[in-house]
């Protein structure tokens, strides 16, 4: 049996990745993959600790959060899309025409 | 042996989301997040959620992963990163703040959440797919159904941003 504590571990490692990611690249869609890596290990720290408490109710939950993430990824999409038609360009940086 | 399991593709997932990091080409990116998806269905087998598997690799790895390939296709990016990166003092603040990120992650989670006693070992099949399905539509029930309906919002609003403005 391998301990609750070492998917703990790991998850906590992948979501550093996605949020270092989610800081240096420019490109809004390695971003939102980032994003992506992120709720991932969000998830399996939820099963990892749903494991250890011996019930289920921590998958349910998971199934929800892939479910708002499917429903997340058609509306980012659809807007990275928007975006670069009106502006021909990928990148974060000049987006900034809503920053206070 | 689902120790050895365990750290294989442990080491499968840290190093394919390193590639999704590192790596400049987004298509690049997506077949390491797959790979990354794929590894963590892998987890959750090991953890016994059949379900969960099952789900992550239709939904993500299928679903998911298949419109951001879709996506990077249709945008055609690539030269994005290429040029001098005018935010280049901030981005190397990354670093060293993700490694305070990750030991802060770590310093929680040794002090407060496995100091505690396991809890008692759950009857056989607690986490099977049976429980799953038994949970879902039955104490979910009503969030399983209020899902739909953020499925049918998520897709008329696509629909409305997807729209081309005519005249």
């Amino acid at each position: 049996m391998v301990p609750e504590s070492y998917y703990t571990a790991l998850s906590a490692i992948l979501f550093t990745i996605g949020v270092v990611g989610v800081l240096v690249r420019r490109n809004p869609l390695v971003i939102f993959m980032s994003i992506e890596l992120m709720l991932n290990a969000a998830n399996l720290a939820l099963v990892a600790f749903g494991h250890r408490a011996g019930t289920a109710d921590a998958q349910v939950l998971v199934f929800f959060v892939m479910t708002v993430a499917a429903a997340e990824v058609a509306v980012g999409l659809a807007i990275i899309v928007a975006i670069f038609r009106l502006r021909r360009r990928l990148s974060v940086d000049e987006l900034s025409i809503m920053r206070w | 042996m689902s120790l050895a399991v365990f750290f294989v593709i442990a080491v499968v997932a840290v190093l394919s989301a390193l590639g999704l990091v590192l790596r400049r080409n987004p298509i690049h990116g997506a077949l390491f997040l797959v790979v990354n998806l794929g590894c963590v269905a892998v987890l959750y087998l090991l953890l016994g959620a059949e379900f969960l598997a099952l789900a992550q690799v239709i939904i993500y790895a299928g679903a998911i992963m298949v419109l951001f390939v879709f996506a990077i296709m249709v945008l055609i990016p690539g030269k994005e990163e290429t040029g001098p990166d005018p935010l280049r003092s901030q981005r190397l603040l990354a670093l060293p703040l993700g490694a305070l990120l990750l030991f802060e992650i770590g310093l929680i989670l040794h002090s407060r959440v496995f100091t505690a006693a396991p809890a008692p070992p759950p009857p056989a099949g607690a986490g099977g797919i049976e429980s799953v399905g038994r949970l879902l539509l039955r104490d979910y029930l009503f969030p399983f159904e209020v899902t739909s309906v953020l499925l049918l919002a998520a897709l008329v609003g696509v629909l409305a941003l997807a729209k081309r403005r005519v005249g």
